[in-house]
């Protein structure tokens, strides 16, 4: 057990004072660099995302590139990749909690804060998909005059629930594993801060009855979050998999994006890591060990992810039906996106194998090349799904095919301005390494000498 | 006391109804069908249908509900051309039904599928869900040139941008025939409610009516040893019913070009049948079962290649 946490900090265990210090000097002194680039992204998120979804409104959805065959596109994809990428930190951090893995405590709080903004993210793809987004509430269950109810054989009315619910655990779930820290904070700030962070720490004073409570509390959510962070991503997958078209009406569709959903959360957890050590300095308590958990975490889901997509041709060529058959075809070879399908093989099953060597998984630089890769195959994967499906279903005499727009393409790179800016707002309020967590992990000898 | 056996039952059946009043059924007797698109045109100017106009035309975004299908048999000069009309087909088992979030579409007591506009939020998960490509989405809010405008039918919704739409076997004439048949106390007599596209057909290859009447015009139809429905494999249990049409094979033509394959044979054997139905032919089970049938999309290629 020692000899894990000296593996978890790279240059020596810090001091009770140290980690205090490191943590909320990284909320309290700001660089101009982050503001520059608070403002570039906010202002890219208002150009690129904003501004043509402003256009949308107006004109109609026609602005995007979809047409009667592909009546889903681009929004939809980019809709499950930012789902997919929330499914890693709040499902890591519970399961990591309940099965008492210690490393987990320097790098939750970052991975639940991205499970946060990324869902945040892809509900906003949901209101810029939708034609009439003035009317979206509607799928909400709410008591009206008309007595109208959402339609509960819908997936997608299940989507919306499952979505929000998962939300709000995992808000409430970040909240509360804040609590302490928030506190801390306030501890040592003054003036304006420390009124903020007395009110969001709800007046914690470190009493043993509330240290026995936010245990037992937190136990309970981790215990919670675990099944919803499954039932979302299967959910999701539903909206393709209760549907007839061919490629997309797969009983393998849950599991396939449950897997790729981890998948992808866990590389978007390394980069978001290597961010946090190279411009935060959490160089020191985000080490080694991690990089080596996670990578090793990212091998077997890439292994379990090929797996699950051999399945998957394997069973369209098997199924003897041609629509089938040729769905699968017209993926990997003969439409208009074969090279994005083999480039995303590329990317999320044969670039991971790299990760049986021990020297590239400890290596951060070159993990942080090959989680950027995953997550760019990952994006590609789901438009690929939704692109090369939906143009060819059953009757050949509407055959079409769908090219995103410019209006698609803008706003797709407008939302990882939206996740950045929120992320950058996110490291100056809370606490980004966990200050009490990371204490628990301090070597006890080492404890008594910060003390004396 | 209905047991929850029961109640599964009910919840199961299309749009919670166990029974329909009328069950509107159409018969497109495709011996008949020309493919000369008067349907196409009367579809049009009975539902408010707009001109969309080339350029969205090329891009795919064209509005009709109604739509005349081409599937060529065989190669220039020895080629044939087969239509097939192809509109909303109003499943009893519809795959858009169960996909709409907010109810937008849903199964009526008259066994339509209906389509509620100011309840529609532009998910456009029926249009995916629906096989038979009928679903028409409107991307923009279209417009028409004075003084087109005043050519609008009254009793037909004009749609605004975001708003799933399609052909409803235009169910303000079956509700005016039935308001008429309510005020005399009957039901609604056979022949009485006709879409547009049946009553501008000129070979009358489309039969509209109530399949519950049994002396109905397409009640008989329907028993007709030629009827099928389109993809009938998905169990969508269309109310749309076509009569195949059952012509001679084309002398020496495409498929005796066929290259000897086993499907070949088959062509041969039921060379009666155009090649785009040999597929997709509920009488073809057997056929399909032994795996030797090749696919619509296939078919396609080998005509044209």
């Amino acid at each position: 057990m020692s000899a894990t946490r000296e593996l978890m900090f790279d240059h020596g265990q810090p001091s009770y004072s140290e980690v205090n210090n490191d943590v909320i000097n990284a909320l309290t002194t700001t660089t101009w660099r982050y503001w520059v680039t608070l403002v570039i992204s906010a202002g890219t998120a208002l150009l690129f995302f904003v501004a043509p979804w402003i256009y949308q409104i107006i004109v109609g959805v026609g602005a995007a590139g979809m047409n009667r065959n592909a009546m889903w596109g681009t929004y939809l994809s980019n809709f499950i990749f930012w789902i997919g990428l929330s499914h890693s930190g709040t499902l890591l951090s519970a399961v990591l909690h309940i099965t008492q893995s210690d490393w987990r405590k320097s790098i939750y709080r970052s991975a639940e804060a991205m499970t946060l903004f990324s869902l945040m993210t892809a509900a906003m793809f949901v209101m810029v998909h939708v034609g009439r987004v003035w009317f979206v509430h509607w799928t909400f269950p709410f008591p009206n005059p008309m007595e109208l109810w959402p339609n509960f054989r819908s997936p997608l009315m299940f989507d919306v629930m499952a979505i929000l619910t998962y939300l709000t655990a995992s808000s409430v779930f970040i909240y509360m594993g804040s609590l302490p820290d928030f506190a801390a904070v306030r501890d040592r700030s003054t003036g304006l801060r420390r009124r903020i962070y007395a009110v969001m720490c709800f007046g914690w004073r470190g009493t043993a009855h509330e240290w026995h409570t936010l245990g037992w509390a937190y136990t309970f959510f981790a215990v919670l979050v675990i099944p919803l962070a499954v039932s979302v991503h299967s959910i999701v997958s539903w909206d393709f998999a209760m549907s007839t078209v061919p490629g997309l009406h797969h009983t393998i569709f849950a599991p396939y994006f449950v897997c790729g959903a981890i998948y992808s959360g866990t590389a978007g957890i390394v980069t978001v890591m290597w961010m946090l050590r190279k411009f935060m300095g959490f160089g020191r308590y985000i080490g080694q060990l991690h990089i080596d958990n996670l990578s090793k975490l990212l091998l077997v889901l890439s292994l379990i992810w090929t797996y699950i997509n051999i399945c998957e041709n394997f069973s369209g060529w098997y199924s003897g039906t041609s629509f089938e058959y040729e769905a699968i075809l017209y993926r990997v070879w003969e439409g208009p996106f074969w090279w994005l399908y083999w480039e995303m093989i590329l990317f999320c099953a044969v670039v991971p194998l790299v990760l049986f060597s021990r020297r590239i998984r400890t290596n951060w630089n070159v993990m942080l090349v090959i989680s950027i890769l995953i997550n760019i195959g990952m994006l590609t994967e789901r438009f690929v799904i939704v692109a090369s499906s939906l143009p060819r279903k059953f009757l050949p005499d509407v055959f079409g095919t769908y090219f995103p727009s410019l209006v698609e393409i803008s706003i797709t790179v407008g939302s990882f301005a939206i996740f950045t800016t929120l992320f950058l707002l996110f490291v100056k309020i809370f606490p980004a390494v966990s200050i009490y967590e990371v204490k628990e992990t301090l070597n006890p000898l080492r404890k008594r000498e910060a003390h004396t | 006391m209905s047991t929850i056996r029961d109640k599964l039952r009910e919840y199961r059946t299309a749009g919670y109804y166990t029974e329909f009043e009328y069950h509107w059924t159409m018969a497109v007797d495709l011996d008949r069908c020309t493919g000369c698109e008067a349907c196409v045109v009367a579809c049009q100017a009975e539902n408010n249908l707009p001109i969309v106009g080339e350029k969205l035309m090329r891009q795919g975004r064209e509005m009709k509900w109604l739509r005349i299908e081409r599937y060529w048999d065989g190669e220039y000069p020895n080629a044939r051309l087969n239509f097939i009309p192809m509109l909303c087909q109003h499943c009893d088992e519809a795959p858009c039904e169960i996909a709409c979030p907010v109810f937008a579409t849903y199964h009526n007591q008259d066994g339509l599928n209906a389509q509620v506009y100011n309840r529609c939020i532009g998910t456009r998960t029926c249009a995916v869900y629906c096989p038979y490509e009928v679903r028409f989405f409107n991307w923009f809010t279209y417009t028409w040139d004075e003084p087109l405008e005043q050519q609008l039918n009254p009793d037909v919704t004009v749609r605004e941008k975001g708003v799933m739409e399609k052909c409803t076997f235009c169910v303000q004439r079956i509700n005016r025939a039935k308001d008429l048949a309510r005020d005399e106390d009957r039901r609604v007599a056979d022949g009485e409610a006709q879409p547009a596209c049946a009553q501008a057909c000129p070979t009358d290859a489309i039969v509209f009516g109530d399949r519950n009447d049994p002396e109905s015009a397409v009640s008989r139809k329907l028993e007709d040893p030629r009827a099928y429905s389109v993809l009938e494999e998905l169990n969508t249990h269309p109310s749309v019913v076509y009569l195949k049409n059952a012509r001679k094979p084309l002398a020496g033509g495409a498929d005796d070009d066929h290259h000897g394959d086993e499907s070949d044979s088959r062509a041969s054997r039921e060379g009666a049948r155009p090649t785009w139905e040999r597929g997709h032919d509920p009488r073809s089970g057997p056929a399909l079962r032994e795996g030797e049938t090749p696919s619509l999309q296939t078919q396609q290629a080998d005509t044209v290649a």
